[in-house]
Protein backbone atom coordinates (compact mmCIF):
# COMPACT_ATOMS: atom_id res chain seq x y z
CA UNK A 1 0.00 0.00 0.00
CA UNK A 2 1.21 3.65 -0.64
CA UNK A 3 0.44 6.40 0.98
CA UNK A 4 1.71 10.45 1.03
CA UNK A 5 2.68 10.95 4.78
CA UNK A 6 2.76 8.38 7.09
CA UNK A 7 2.12 9.17 11.16
CA UNK A 8 3.66 7.32 13.72
CA UNK A 9 1.78 8.27 16.63
CA UNK A 10 -1.67 8.93 17.10
CA UNK A 11 -0.62 11.17 20.52
CA UNK A 12 -0.80 14.88 20.24
CA UNK A 13 1.67 16.02 18.30
CA UNK A 14 0.65 13.00 15.89
CA UNK A 15 -2.78 13.89 15.72
CA UNK A 16 -1.89 17.58 15.18
CA UNK A 17 0.14 16.33 12.12
CA UNK A 18 -2.52 14.36 10.61
CA UNK A 19 -4.86 16.87 10.64
CA UNK A 20 -2.23 19.58 9.21
CA UNK A 21 -1.31 17.26 6.43
CA UNK A 22 -4.97 16.05 5.41
CA UNK A 23 -5.96 19.81 4.62
CA UNK A 24 -3.16 20.17 2.30
CA UNK A 25 -5.26 17.59 0.21
CA UNK A 26 -2.59 14.57 1.09
CA UNK A 27 -3.52 11.09 2.41
CA UNK A 28 -2.48 10.08 5.31
CA UNK A 29 -1.86 7.13 7.50
CA UNK A 30 -1.87 6.98 11.15
CA UNK A 31 -0.46 4.15 12.78
CA UNK A 32 -1.04 4.19 16.87
CA UNK A 33 0.03 1.30 18.98
CA UNK A 34 -2.89 1.86 21.73
CA UNK A 35 -6.33 0.81 21.11
CA UNK A 36 -7.41 4.53 20.55
CA UNK A 37 -6.29 7.68 19.70
CA UNK A 38 -5.16 10.45 21.76
CA UNK A 39 -1.96 9.07 23.59
CA UNK A 40 -1.23 9.59 27.41
CA UNK A 41 -4.03 12.50 27.19
CA UNK A 42 -6.30 9.44 27.92
CA UNK A 43 -4.86 8.84 31.06
CA UNK A 44 -4.38 12.54 31.97
CA UNK A 45 -7.49 13.49 33.35
CA UNK A 46 -6.25 16.28 35.42
CA UNK A 47 -6.75 20.01 33.38
CA UNK A 48 -4.19 22.36 32.53
CA UNK A 49 -4.26 21.87 28.97
CA UNK A 50 -5.05 23.68 25.73
CA UNK A 51 -4.83 26.97 27.16
CA UNK A 52 -2.54 28.20 24.33
CA UNK A 53 -4.40 26.40 21.64
CA UNK A 54 -7.84 26.66 22.78
CA UNK A 55 -8.17 29.34 24.64
CA UNK A 56 -9.80 27.16 27.29
CA UNK A 57 -8.27 25.18 29.89
CA UNK A 58 -9.36 21.22 29.35
CA UNK A 59 -8.47 17.50 31.12
CA UNK A 60 -6.69 15.49 28.73
CA UNK A 61 -9.31 13.57 27.74
CA UNK A 62 -11.26 16.81 26.27
CA UNK A 63 -7.79 18.15 24.76
CA UNK A 64 -7.42 14.64 22.85
CA UNK A 65 -11.28 13.90 22.13
CA UNK A 66 -11.39 17.52 19.97
CA UNK A 67 -8.76 16.40 17.95
CA UNK A 68 -10.16 12.69 17.40
CA UNK A 69 -13.55 14.51 16.48
CA UNK A 70 -11.00 16.31 13.72
CA UNK A 71 -9.41 13.01 12.25
CA UNK A 72 -13.35 11.86 12.14
CA UNK A 73 -14.23 14.80 10.01
CA UNK A 74 -11.29 14.25 7.53
CA UNK A 75 -11.52 10.68 7.29
CA UNK A 76 -11.66 10.73 4.14
CA UNK A 77 -8.02 11.46 3.72
CA UNK A 78 -6.96 10.06 6.89
CA UNK A 79 -6.94 6.90 7.67
CA UNK A 80 -6.33 5.91 11.55
CA UNK A 81 -4.84 2.34 12.01
CA UNK A 82 -5.12 1.56 16.03
CA UNK A 83 -3.76 -1.66 17.89
CA UNK A 84 -0.70 -0.80 15.24
CA UNK A 85 2.90 -1.59 15.60
CA UNK A 86 5.36 -0.25 13.33
CA UNK A 87 7.78 -2.96 13.33
CA UNK A 88 10.61 -1.24 11.03
CA UNK A 89 11.12 1.94 8.83
CA UNK A 90 13.33 0.97 6.16
CA UNK A 91 15.80 3.55 4.30
CA UNK A 92 13.77 2.86 1.06
CA UNK A 93 10.43 4.64 2.85
CA UNK A 94 8.55 1.30 3.90
CA UNK A 95 7.04 0.68 6.84
CA UNK A 96 6.05 -2.91 8.46
CA UNK A 97 2.66 -2.04 10.31
CA UNK A 98 1.32 -5.24 11.97
CA UNK A 99 -1.52 -5.48 14.18
CA UNK A 100 -4.18 -8.36 14.77
CA UNK A 101 -5.48 -7.73 11.00
CA UNK A 102 -2.25 -8.80 9.76
CA UNK A 103 0.87 -7.33 8.51
CA UNK A 104 0.69 -4.67 5.92
CA UNK A 105 3.53 -3.17 4.30
CA UNK A 106 3.30 0.61 3.42
CA UNK A 107 5.54 3.03 1.31
CA UNK A 108 5.36 6.61 2.48
CA UNK A 109 6.74 9.97 0.83
CA UNK A 110 6.57 11.29 3.83
CA UNK A 111 6.91 10.14 8.10
CA UNK A 112 6.18 12.14 10.59
CA UNK A 113 7.40 10.18 13.52
CA UNK A 114 5.78 11.47 16.92
CA UNK A 115 6.40 8.67 19.15
CA UNK A 116 7.00 10.88 22.33
CA UNK A 117 8.96 9.61 25.64
CA UNK A 118 9.28 6.90 27.90
CA UNK A 119 9.53 7.64 31.64
CA UNK A 120 12.69 6.61 33.51
CA UNK A 121 12.66 3.14 34.84
CA UNK A 122 13.67 2.79 38.59
CA UNK A 123 16.82 0.45 37.35
CA UNK A 124 18.27 3.31 36.34
CA UNK A 125 18.35 5.33 39.48
CA UNK A 126 20.92 3.27 41.02
CA UNK A 127 18.87 2.44 44.70
CA UNK A 128 20.01 0.29 46.83
CA UNK A 129 18.58 -2.17 48.54
CA UNK A 130 15.29 -4.97 47.64
CA UNK A 131 13.81 -5.29 44.47
CA UNK A 132 9.59 -5.74 45.85
CA UNK A 133 6.72 -5.43 44.32
CA UNK A 134 5.28 -1.60 45.12
CA UNK A 135 7.24 -0.21 42.97
CA UNK A 136 5.92 2.12 40.23
CA UNK A 137 6.41 5.09 37.03
CA UNK A 138 3.93 7.64 37.52
CA UNK A 139 2.94 6.96 34.15
CA UNK A 140 1.97 3.26 35.17
CA UNK A 141 0.27 4.50 38.17
CA UNK A 142 -2.02 7.02 36.62
CA UNK A 143 -3.10 4.69 33.98
CA UNK A 144 -3.90 1.86 36.59
CA UNK A 145 -6.31 4.75 38.22
CA UNK A 146 -7.76 6.16 35.95
CA UNK A 147 -8.24 4.04 33.05
CA UNK A 148 -7.93 0.73 34.19
CA UNK A 149 -9.76 1.74 37.66
CA UNK A 150 -7.42 0.03 40.03
CA UNK A 151 -5.38 1.22 43.31
CA UNK A 152 -2.14 1.14 43.27
CA UNK A 153 -1.96 0.76 47.28
CA UNK A 154 -2.56 2.02 51.15
CA UNK A 155 0.71 4.40 51.66
CA UNK A 156 2.85 5.88 49.51
CA UNK A 157 6.00 7.88 48.91
CA UNK A 158 6.52 10.15 45.77
CA UNK A 159 10.23 10.32 44.27
CA UNK A 160 10.36 13.26 42.01
CA UNK A 161 8.71 16.79 42.15
CA UNK A 162 7.86 17.26 38.48
CA UNK A 163 4.39 17.77 37.23
CA UNK A 164 3.67 14.28 36.87
CA UNK A 165 4.22 13.46 40.53
CA UNK A 166 2.68 15.98 42.04
CA UNK A 167 -0.23 15.62 40.07
CA UNK A 168 -0.16 12.12 40.86
CA UNK A 169 0.54 12.84 44.57
CA UNK A 170 -3.17 14.92 44.55
CA UNK A 171 -4.64 11.87 42.72
CA UNK A 172 -3.51 8.87 44.92
CA UNK A 173 -4.54 11.15 48.08
CA UNK A 174 -8.36 11.52 46.32
CA UNK A 175 -8.75 8.05 45.84
CA UNK A 176 -7.66 7.87 49.29
CA UNK A 177 -4.01 6.38 49.15
CA UNK A 178 -1.89 8.43 52.21
CA UNK A 179 0.94 10.09 50.25
CA UNK A 180 3.71 10.48 53.20
CA UNK A 181 6.07 12.66 51.07
CA UNK A 182 7.34 14.06 48.13
CA UNK A 183 11.05 13.64 47.93
CA UNK A 184 13.49 16.10 45.33
CA UNK A 185 17.11 15.93 44.86
CA UNK A 186 16.95 19.91 43.70
CA UNK A 187 16.99 22.54 46.35
CA UNK A 188 13.96 23.98 44.13
CA UNK A 189 9.96 22.17 43.50
CA UNK A 190 10.83 20.49 39.40
CA UNK A 191 7.16 21.83 38.26
CA UNK A 192 4.87 24.63 38.01
CA UNK A 193 3.86 26.30 41.14
CA UNK A 194 0.49 26.32 40.80
CA UNK A 195 1.00 22.26 41.04
CA UNK A 196 2.81 22.98 44.24
CA UNK A 197 0.00 24.72 45.52
CA UNK A 198 -3.07 22.79 44.56
CA UNK A 199 -1.71 19.38 44.60
CA UNK A 200 0.82 19.63 47.76
CA UNK A 201 0.00 22.62 50.03
CA UNK A 202 -3.86 21.71 49.81
CA UNK A 203 -3.36 18.25 50.96
CA UNK A 204 -0.67 19.29 53.67
CA UNK A 205 1.77 16.46 51.61
CA UNK A 206 5.23 17.15 52.43
CA UNK A 207 7.69 18.64 50.11
CA UNK A 208 11.45 16.80 50.80
CA UNK A 209 13.78 19.40 48.83
CA UNK A 210 17.01 18.30 48.51
CA UNK A 211 16.59 14.73 49.43
CA UNK A 212 16.54 11.73 47.82
CA UNK A 213 15.81 7.60 48.25
CA UNK A 214 19.13 5.89 49.69
CA UNK A 215 17.41 2.02 50.39
CA UNK A 216 14.21 0.30 49.50
CA UNK A 217 13.25 -2.54 51.55
CA UNK A 218 10.32 -5.14 51.57
CA UNK A 219 10.10 -8.92 50.86
CA UNK A 220 6.89 -9.51 48.50
CA UNK A 221 5.54 -6.67 48.90
CA UNK A 222 7.29 -3.06 49.90
CA UNK A 223 7.64 -2.37 53.58
CA UNK A 224 9.92 1.19 54.07
CA UNK A 225 11.98 3.93 52.13
CA UNK A 226 14.88 5.68 53.43
CA UNK A 227 15.58 8.99 52.61
CA UNK A 228 18.29 11.59 52.91
CA UNK A 229 19.25 15.09 52.63
CA UNK A 230 21.88 15.28 49.88
CA UNK A 231 24.79 17.66 48.82
CA UNK A 232 25.47 20.26 46.46
CA UNK A 233 26.82 17.28 44.49
CA UNK A 234 23.20 15.43 44.91
CA UNK A 235 25.79 12.80 47.92
CA UNK A 236 23.71 11.62 50.85
CA UNK A 237 24.35 13.39 54.20
CA UNK A 238 24.87 10.75 56.87
CA UNK A 239 22.75 11.07 59.59
CA UNK A 240 19.93 12.58 57.65
CA UNK A 241 18.48 9.44 57.17
CA UNK A 242 14.87 9.34 57.79
CA UNK A 243 12.47 6.28 57.54
CA UNK A 244 8.80 5.70 56.00
CA UNK A 245 6.99 2.84 56.28
CA UNK A 246 4.92 2.55 52.28
CA UNK A 247 3.88 -0.38 50.79
CA UNK A 248 4.22 1.79 47.48
CA UNK A 249 6.76 4.22 45.45
CA UNK A 250 6.04 6.27 42.78
CA UNK A 251 8.86 7.66 40.37
CA UNK A 252 8.51 10.48 38.65
CA UNK A 253 12.08 11.40 37.78
CA UNK A 254 11.86 12.57 34.29
CA UNK A 255 11.13 11.57 30.64
CA UNK A 256 13.41 10.34 27.64
CA UNK A 257 12.45 10.80 24.13
CA UNK A 258 11.39 7.40 22.41
CA UNK A 259 13.75 7.70 19.50
CA UNK A 260 14.73 3.31 19.24
CA UNK A 261 12.53 2.75 15.79
CA UNK A 262 14.99 5.37 13.91
CA UNK A 263 18.52 4.60 15.18
CA UNK A 264 20.84 4.70 12.53
CA UNK A 265 18.31 6.38 10.21
CA UNK A 266 18.65 9.99 12.11
CA UNK A 267 20.94 12.03 14.23
CA UNK A 268 19.82 12.65 17.86
CA UNK A 269 20.77 15.50 19.98
CA UNK A 270 23.33 15.13 23.01
CA UNK A 271 21.71 17.12 24.93
CA UNK A 272 17.31 16.44 24.55
CA UNK A 273 18.42 13.08 24.09
CA UNK A 274 15.51 13.15 20.85
CA UNK A 275 15.68 13.00 17.18
CA UNK A 276 17.56 16.36 16.18
CA UNK A 277 14.92 18.55 14.10
CA UNK A 278 15.22 22.14 12.32
CA UNK A 279 12.12 24.59 13.00
CA UNK A 280 9.90 22.71 10.47
CA UNK A 281 10.83 19.44 12.35
CA UNK A 282 12.99 17.80 9.31
CA UNK A 283 15.47 15.80 10.71
CA UNK A 284 18.61 15.01 9.31
CA UNK A 285 17.51 12.22 6.86
CA UNK A 286 15.29 14.78 4.82
CA UNK A 287 11.65 12.47 4.08
CA UNK A 288 11.68 12.09 7.95
CA UNK A 289 10.15 14.70 10.11
CA UNK A 290 9.53 14.39 13.92
CA UNK A 291 7.73 16.52 16.50
CA UNK A 292 7.08 16.29 20.08
CA UNK A 293 8.13 14.67 23.53
CA UNK A 294 10.21 12.28 21.02
CA UNK A 295 12.30 15.56 19.92
CA UNK A 296 12.51 17.06 23.32
CA UNK A 297 10.38 16.89 26.49
CA UNK A 298 7.96 20.08 25.86
CA UNK A 299 6.66 21.78 29.10
CA UNK A 300 2.53 22.21 27.69
CA UNK A 301 0.92 19.64 24.87
CA UNK A 302 -0.09 22.73 23.71
CA UNK A 303 3.41 23.05 22.54
CA UNK A 304 3.49 19.35 20.97
CA UNK A 305 -0.01 20.11 19.35
CA UNK A 306 1.54 23.20 17.61
CA UNK A 307 4.71 21.27 16.60
CA UNK A 308 3.29 18.36 15.75
CA UNK A 309 0.71 20.64 12.77
CA UNK A 310 4.16 22.63 11.62
CA UNK A 311 5.83 19.06 11.41
CA UNK A 312 2.96 17.31 9.42
CA UNK A 313 2.74 21.20 7.28
CA UNK A 314 5.98 20.19 5.98
CA UNK A 315 6.18 16.91 5.41
CA UNK A 316 3.17 17.56 3.17
CA UNK A 317 5.30 20.20 1.29
CA UNK A 318 8.10 17.86 1.23
CA UNK A 319 5.65 14.85 -0.16
CA UNK A 320 4.46 17.19 -2.77
CA UNK A 321 8.09 17.75 -3.98
CA UNK A 322 9.79 20.94 -1.98
CA UNK A 323 13.28 20.84 -1.48
CA UNK A 324 14.57 23.01 1.94
CA UNK A 325 17.72 24.44 1.52
CA UNK A 326 20.70 24.19 4.21
CA UNK A 327 19.92 24.51 7.88
CA UNK A 328 21.91 26.40 10.53
CA UNK A 329 23.20 24.73 14.23
CA UNK A 330 21.78 26.17 17.19
CA UNK A 331 23.23 25.57 20.33
CA UNK A 332 22.99 26.22 24.05
CA UNK A 333 25.26 29.39 25.30
CA UNK A 334 25.33 30.97 28.66
CA UNK A 335 23.24 30.24 31.58
CA UNK A 336 20.91 27.59 29.28
CA UNK A 337 20.85 23.96 29.63
CA UNK A 338 18.92 23.17 26.79
CA UNK A 339 17.28 24.65 23.36
CA UNK A 340 14.76 23.20 20.50
CA UNK A 341 14.60 23.15 17.49
CA UNK A 342 18.49 21.99 17.37
CA UNK A 343 18.50 23.84 13.64
CA UNK A 344 16.96 26.72 12.12
CA UNK A 345 15.95 27.09 8.54
CA UNK A 346 14.92 30.02 6.87
CA UNK A 347 11.59 29.00 5.24
CA UNK A 348 9.89 29.89 8.51
CA UNK A 349 9.87 31.69 11.71
CA UNK A 350 11.80 29.94 14.49
CA UNK A 351 9.68 29.34 17.84
CA UNK A 352 12.20 28.61 19.65
CA UNK A 353 11.84 26.69 23.40
CA UNK A 354 14.76 27.30 25.95
CA UNK A 355 15.39 25.79 29.32
CA UNK A 356 17.31 27.62 31.80
CA UNK A 357 20.50 25.62 33.78
CA UNK A 358 19.36 27.58 37.04
CA UNK A 359 16.47 29.85 38.61
CA UNK A 360 16.93 33.22 37.80
CA UNK A 361 14.74 36.47 38.69
CA UNK A 362 15.38 38.45 35.65
CA UNK A 363 17.15 37.70 32.28
CA UNK A 364 17.78 38.32 28.62
CA UNK A 365 17.35 35.98 26.27
CA UNK A 366 19.59 36.78 23.61
CA UNK A 367 19.43 35.20 19.46
CA UNK A 368 20.84 36.70 16.58
CA UNK A 369 19.66 40.29 16.86
CA UNK A 370 16.49 39.26 18.96
CA UNK A 371 16.58 39.87 22.43
CA UNK A 372 13.71 39.36 25.32
CA UNK A 373 13.61 40.10 28.94
CA UNK A 374 11.91 36.97 30.99
CA UNK A 375 11.14 37.25 34.54
CA UNK A 376 11.05 34.67 37.37
CA UNK A 377 12.71 31.75 35.00
CA UNK A 378 13.11 28.32 36.72
CA UNK A 379 14.42 25.42 34.88
CA UNK A 380 11.20 23.31 34.57
CA UNK A 381 9.00 26.02 33.24
CA UNK A 382 10.10 26.40 29.00
CA UNK A 383 10.56 29.70 27.84
CA UNK A 384 9.13 30.17 24.25
CA UNK A 385 10.13 32.84 22.42
CA UNK A 386 9.00 33.58 18.60
CA UNK A 387 11.88 34.71 16.91
CA UNK A 388 11.25 36.72 13.28
CA UNK A 389 13.41 35.46 9.91
CA UNK A 390 15.00 38.69 9.78
CA UNK A 391 16.61 38.66 13.43
CA UNK A 392 18.76 35.81 12.14
CA UNK A 393 19.11 36.23 8.36
CA UNK A 394 23.58 35.68 7.75
CA UNK A 395 24.14 33.86 10.86
CA UNK A 396 25.87 30.72 10.30
CA UNK A 397 25.48 29.26 13.64
CA UNK A 398 22.86 30.59 16.00
CA UNK A 399 24.00 30.71 19.70
CA UNK A 400 20.96 31.17 22.73
CA UNK A 401 22.13 33.17 25.84
CA UNK A 402 20.50 33.85 28.71
CA UNK A 403 22.05 37.17 30.11
CA UNK A 404 21.25 38.01 33.88
CA UNK A 405 20.03 41.31 34.15
CA UNK B 1 2.54 43.37 50.09
CA UNK B 2 1.84 39.64 49.88
CA UNK B 3 2.28 37.21 47.29
CA UNK B 4 0.27 34.46 45.55
CA UNK B 5 0.43 31.73 42.59
CA UNK B 6 -2.69 32.06 40.88
CA UNK B 7 -3.71 28.35 40.11
CA UNK B 8 -6.58 28.55 38.02
CA UNK B 9 -4.48 27.96 34.62
CA UNK B 10 -1.04 26.81 33.65
CA UNK B 11 0.60 30.55 33.27
CA UNK B 12 0.42 30.58 37.35
CA UNK B 13 0.77 34.45 37.58
CA UNK B 14 2.64 35.35 40.71
CA UNK B 15 0.11 37.86 42.12
CA UNK B 16 1.33 40.31 44.18
CA UNK B 17 -1.11 42.61 46.74
CA UNK B 18 -2.52 44.17 49.64
CA UNK B 19 -5.09 43.35 51.92
CA UNK B 20 -7.00 44.61 54.71
CA UNK B 21 -9.58 42.01 57.01
CA UNK B 22 -9.90 40.64 53.68
CA UNK B 23 -10.48 43.46 51.35
CA UNK B 24 -8.12 43.41 48.45
CA UNK B 25 -6.56 46.94 48.44
CA UNK B 26 -4.25 47.12 45.33
CA UNK B 27 -2.74 44.72 43.37
CA UNK B 28 -0.58 43.78 40.44
CA UNK B 29 0.70 40.56 38.57
CA UNK B 30 -2.41 39.03 36.92
CA UNK B 31 -2.25 38.47 33.40
CA UNK B 32 -6.18 37.94 33.43
CA UNK B 33 -9.48 39.09 35.49
CA UNK B 34 -9.76 35.46 36.81
CA UNK B 35 -6.91 36.24 38.89
CA UNK B 36 -8.83 38.58 40.92
CA UNK B 37 -11.95 36.30 41.71
CA UNK B 38 -9.13 33.91 42.77
CA UNK B 39 -7.01 36.24 45.03
CA UNK B 40 -11.11 37.29 46.20
CA UNK B 41 -12.06 33.49 46.64
CA UNK B 42 -8.39 32.54 48.42
CA UNK B 43 -9.34 35.46 51.07
CA UNK B 44 -12.26 33.85 51.76
CA UNK B 45 -12.86 30.94 51.28
CA UNK B 46 -10.49 28.76 48.38
CA UNK B 47 -12.14 27.12 45.56
CA UNK B 48 -10.76 24.08 43.28
CA UNK B 49 -11.86 22.46 40.55
CA UNK B 50 -11.54 18.57 41.02
CA UNK B 51 -11.49 16.35 38.37
CA UNK B 52 -11.98 12.45 39.06
CA UNK B 53 -13.12 9.67 37.27
CA UNK B 54 -17.03 7.70 37.64
CA UNK B 55 -17.66 4.45 37.44
CA UNK B 56 -19.36 3.22 34.07
CA UNK B 57 -21.66 0.30 33.51
CA UNK B 58 -21.67 -1.59 30.39
CA UNK B 59 -19.03 1.04 29.19
CA UNK B 60 -16.06 0.14 26.81
CA UNK B 61 -14.04 1.10 29.69
CA UNK B 62 -14.66 0.95 33.69
CA UNK B 63 -14.64 4.74 34.12
CA UNK B 64 -15.81 7.95 32.93
CA UNK B 65 -13.18 10.82 33.58
CA UNK B 66 -15.37 13.79 35.31
CA UNK B 67 -14.54 17.21 36.42
CA UNK B 68 -16.50 19.93 38.52
CA UNK B 69 -17.91 22.78 36.02
CA UNK B 70 -16.64 25.43 38.50
CA UNK B 71 -14.57 25.65 41.16
CA UNK B 72 -16.07 24.03 44.61
CA UNK B 73 -14.82 25.26 48.23
CA UNK B 74 -11.96 23.39 49.14
CA UNK B 75 -13.04 21.64 52.67
CA UNK B 76 -15.91 20.27 50.80
CA UNK B 77 -13.16 18.20 48.81
CA UNK B 78 -13.48 14.56 50.86
CA UNK B 79 -16.97 15.07 50.78
CA UNK B 80 -16.55 15.49 47.15
CA UNK B 81 -15.20 12.54 46.71
CA UNK B 82 -17.10 10.26 48.73
CA UNK B 83 -20.30 11.51 46.96
CA UNK B 84 -18.62 10.78 43.73
CA UNK B 85 -17.30 7.44 44.62
CA UNK B 86 -21.44 5.74 45.16
CA UNK B 87 -22.17 7.01 41.49
CA UNK B 88 -22.28 4.84 38.76
CA UNK B 89 -23.63 6.00 35.29
CA UNK B 90 -24.88 3.81 31.92
CA UNK B 91 -22.98 3.94 29.03
CA UNK B 92 -22.98 5.40 26.62
CA UNK B 93 -21.44 8.98 27.88
CA UNK B 94 -20.89 11.73 25.75
CA UNK B 95 -18.13 14.30 26.40
CA UNK B 96 -19.98 17.49 28.37
CA UNK B 97 -22.80 15.62 29.43
CA UNK B 98 -23.98 16.25 33.31
CA UNK B 99 -23.58 13.21 35.65
CA UNK B 100 -24.60 14.83 39.15
CA UNK B 101 -26.49 18.43 39.22
CA UNK B 102 -25.18 21.24 41.68
CA UNK B 103 -23.13 18.79 43.36
CA UNK B 104 -23.35 19.19 47.10
CA UNK B 105 -24.96 22.17 46.69
CA UNK B 106 -22.01 24.05 45.31
CA UNK B 107 -23.82 25.85 42.27
CA UNK B 108 -21.48 22.76 40.54
CA UNK B 109 -22.41 20.39 38.54
CA UNK B 110 -19.98 16.94 37.88
CA UNK B 111 -19.78 16.90 34.01
CA UNK B 112 -18.09 14.20 31.42
CA UNK B 113 -14.46 14.88 29.90
CA UNK B 114 -14.88 11.91 27.92
CA UNK B 115 -16.98 9.83 25.91
CA UNK B 116 -17.37 5.98 26.70
CA UNK B 117 -19.39 4.08 24.43
CA UNK B 118 -21.75 1.13 25.38
CA UNK B 119 -20.56 -2.80 24.74
CA UNK B 120 -23.53 -4.76 25.15
CA UNK B 121 -23.47 -6.62 27.85
CA UNK B 122 -23.49 -10.81 27.37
Amino acid sequence: MKTDVLVIGAGAAGMGAAIAAAKRGLNVVIAERDEITGGILNQCIHNGFGLHYFREELTGPEYAERFREQLEKLSDRIKVFTDCHVLKLGEDRKALLVSPKGILELEAKAVVYTSGARERPFGSLMIPGDRPSGIFTAGVAQRLMNIDNRKVGHRALIVGSGDIGMIMARRLTLEGTEVVAVVERLPYPGGLLRNVIQCLKDFNIPLYLSSTVIEVKGRERLEEVVIANVDEQFKPIPGTERSFKVDTLILSVGLIPQVEMLDGLVQTDRRTKGVACSNIGQSSREWIFAAGNCTAIFDLVDYVTKEGERAGEYASRYAMGERFSQNVPISPGENVMLTFPNFYNAVDDLTLYVRCKKPMEKAMLKVGNFEKIFEDLIPSEMIVAKIPNQKLSGLDRIVVELKEV
Amino acid sequence: MEKIVCVLCPMGCKIKYNAVDGKIISLEGNRCPRGVSYLEDELREPKRIVPTSVRVINGEMPLVSVKTSKPIPRRLISQFMQTVKNVKVEAPVRVGDVIIKNVLETGADVIATRTVKRVNSA
